[in-house]
């Protein structure tokens, strides 16, 4: 729920940005996002690693990724697609659905570091089409009559070092009749 | 580890890339099925408490697709030897490391508690040689078709680099200070969206990463090599044979092309082929001026052979009722016109490469045949 006050794990601070925080009529094209920051502690990158069972030595030893030409342990990829995605549903939600997550990784997130994903919404198009009711079931369950839109949204998360992540995200959300 | 040479023929390359369109995995098993306790670790991990992934209607974050595929530390099901001679002919040579860069995927339908996973993944292409800031190495795409009960859930591309590391500065003196590190090691690879655009378009599909790398200078001076798949290989079997093959449906016999693993009539996976008989006309065309691809100049029309000109790209119907997207020879980009007749021939474009063109027939050709 993006209301929640605090939680555990990754990212304690979340900036409740009201100037841009998409509202009651929806996100916009050009919209962005609150900026999201996230400690990247050790215990994130293993936990990380661990929960997506990812057990390449690189992500929790980091002697074995020294020899590996790494100057310490980094978060994999599959953390950061969890994020991303994390990302979005915490500022579209809720009841926004998730229906494609494309990322590319540059600067490794290193323990230490901090990372802050920024978002802007690109495109937003009412969803039709005879599969809707299939593939909007969460949004139809949330708001039965009500509409839905695809939305689009770029992502990116710099870190100490440069562009840790750029990405685009496909959400599916709620929208009010009358809107778009 | 074996030291690897930067410079030179790419040899390697030339074996790795007979791997595209290799299973790297076939009829993979999750090692769980879909589940709360993960779900929760995840979660947890990602500091995710949105309500969707909890209680009695909970489903999976879409993000975890991969996570339910993953060996583990009891290694992978289903990985296909292709895709271990691949990484074993890529580690003798050297390139031993690996570091992901890219992550695609799609969700078709929620994963929930108790969704058995099975998976089938293919290498889709496989990078010639590039120099990036952790190293010099091989790209390697692979997709993953994910399913849920049997049912489509999903597809999931995935980038890795496998690399030998670039040398660093001498260890075991003083820990590197984070800025040091930085300077030395960072970013793993330089991917800002730049001038360094694809290099390769053209009315081929073009298989490379894109502009995923701009550390090899100069043009590109071949045509993107085909893109050639469990769906396709017929096809190119067949242009090797120089015979252009379409697809009949074995159920509506309705002829299909390009090649497709179902009929887009009638829905059935049961196919033939039949052989073009080389006749037809030009449906449509554009002409390409601009940026000039020398690769894609037919030089046997162009006022000066040595000068990448423009050059049309047709739309031809074959006589069988197919549109082939092609080049037209023998006539120069100006003067191709709808409806021109055209007759196949194959063509050698490079030292590896025959492609399907098409030639004016003489009679009636305005302008005549060049």
């Amino acid at each position: 729920m993006s209301t929640a006050a605090s939680r555990p794990g990754a990212g304690a601070s979340r900036p409740e940005a009201a100037s841009s925080r998409p509202g009651a009529a929806g996100p916009r094209p050009g919209d962005t996002l609150p900026p999201l920051e996230i400690p990247v502690t050790r215990t994130l990158i293993v936990a990380g690693a661990i929960a997506s069972r990812d057990y390449q030595d690189v992500h929790h030893d980091a002697e074995l990724a020294g020899q590996k030409g790494s100057p310490d342990i980094f978060m994999n990829i599959l953390t950061t697609n969890g994020l991303v995605g994390r990302y979005i549903t915490d500022h579209l939600g809720p009841g926004a659905t998730l229906r494609k997550v494309a990322i590319r990784l540059g600067a490794p997130n290193y323990p230490g570091d901090t990372m802050t994903l920024t978002g802007k919404v690109e495109r937003v198009e009412r969803v039709e089409g005879v599969d809707r009711a299939e593939r909007v079931d969460r949004v139809e369950r949330d708001e039965p009559g009500g509409g839905a839109a695809n939305v689009t949204v770029t992502v990116v998360g710099t870190n100490g070092i440069g562009k840790h992540v750029a990405g685009t995200v496909t959400v599916t959300v709620p929208v009010r009749g009358g809107h778009g | 580890m074996t030291r690897v040479r930067d410079a030179g023929p790419d040899e390697l390359y030339e074996k790795l890339k007979a791997y595209e369109g290799r299973a790297a995995a076939v009829a993979g098993r999750g090692k769980d099925p879909v589940n709360e306790p993960m779900i929760r670790h995840w979660c947890e991990a990602m500091g995710d408490t949105d309500a969707a992934y909890t209680g009695p209607d909970a489903v999976a974050p879409p993000t975890m697709l991969q996570v339910w595929t993953m060996g583990g530390l009891s290694g992978h099901t289903g990985r296909s030897e292709a895709y271990d001679e691949l990484f074993a002919l890529l580690d003798a040579a050297g390139y031993a490391s690996v570091v992901a860069t890219d992550c695609e995927q799609e969700y078709l339908r929620p994963l929930r508690p108790g969704d058995e996973i099975t998976f089938d993944a293919v290498i889709e292409s496989v990078s010639e040689r590039k120099t990036t800031k952790l190293g010099t190495g091989y790209f390697v795409t692979t997709r993953t078709d994910v399913r849920a009960n049997g049912e489509p859930a999903g597809t999931h591309r995935f980038r890795i680099l496998k690399f030998a590391p670039a040398r660093r500065k001498p260890e075991g003196s003083a820990e590197a200070a984070p800025a040091d590190r930085s300077r030395q090691l960072s970013p793993a690879v330089n991917r800002q969206p730049g001038p360094a655009v694809n290099r390769q378009p053209g009315p081929a599909d073009s298989r490379r990463p894109g502009p995923t790398d701009s550390r090899q200078p100069g043009p590109t001076d071949k045509r993107p090599r085909p893109v050639i798949n469990r769906d396709n290989a017929g096809f190119w079997d067949g242009v090797a044979r120089h015979r252009l093959l379409i697809q009949r449906c074995g159920d509506c016999a309705r002829p299909r092309f390009p090649w497709l693993p179902g009929c887009n009539a009638c829905g059935s996976p049961e196919w033939d082929t039949v052989e073009a008989s080389g006749e037809g006309t030009v449906f449509s065309y554009v002409v390409m001026h601009h940026p000039p691809f020398p690769a894609f100049t037919v030089s046997d029309h162009a006022a000066d052979p040595a000068e990448p000109g423009p050059y049309a790209v047709v739309l031809v119907e074959l006589a069988e009722g197919v549109r082939i997207l092609s080049q037209v020879v023998g006539v120069p980009h100006d003067e191709v016109r709808i409806g021109m007749p055209v007759r196949l021939e194959f063509r050698r474009v490079d030292e590896e490469l025959e492609l399907p063109m098409f030639r004016p027939v003489a009679a009636g050709v305005p302008g005549g045949v060049r």
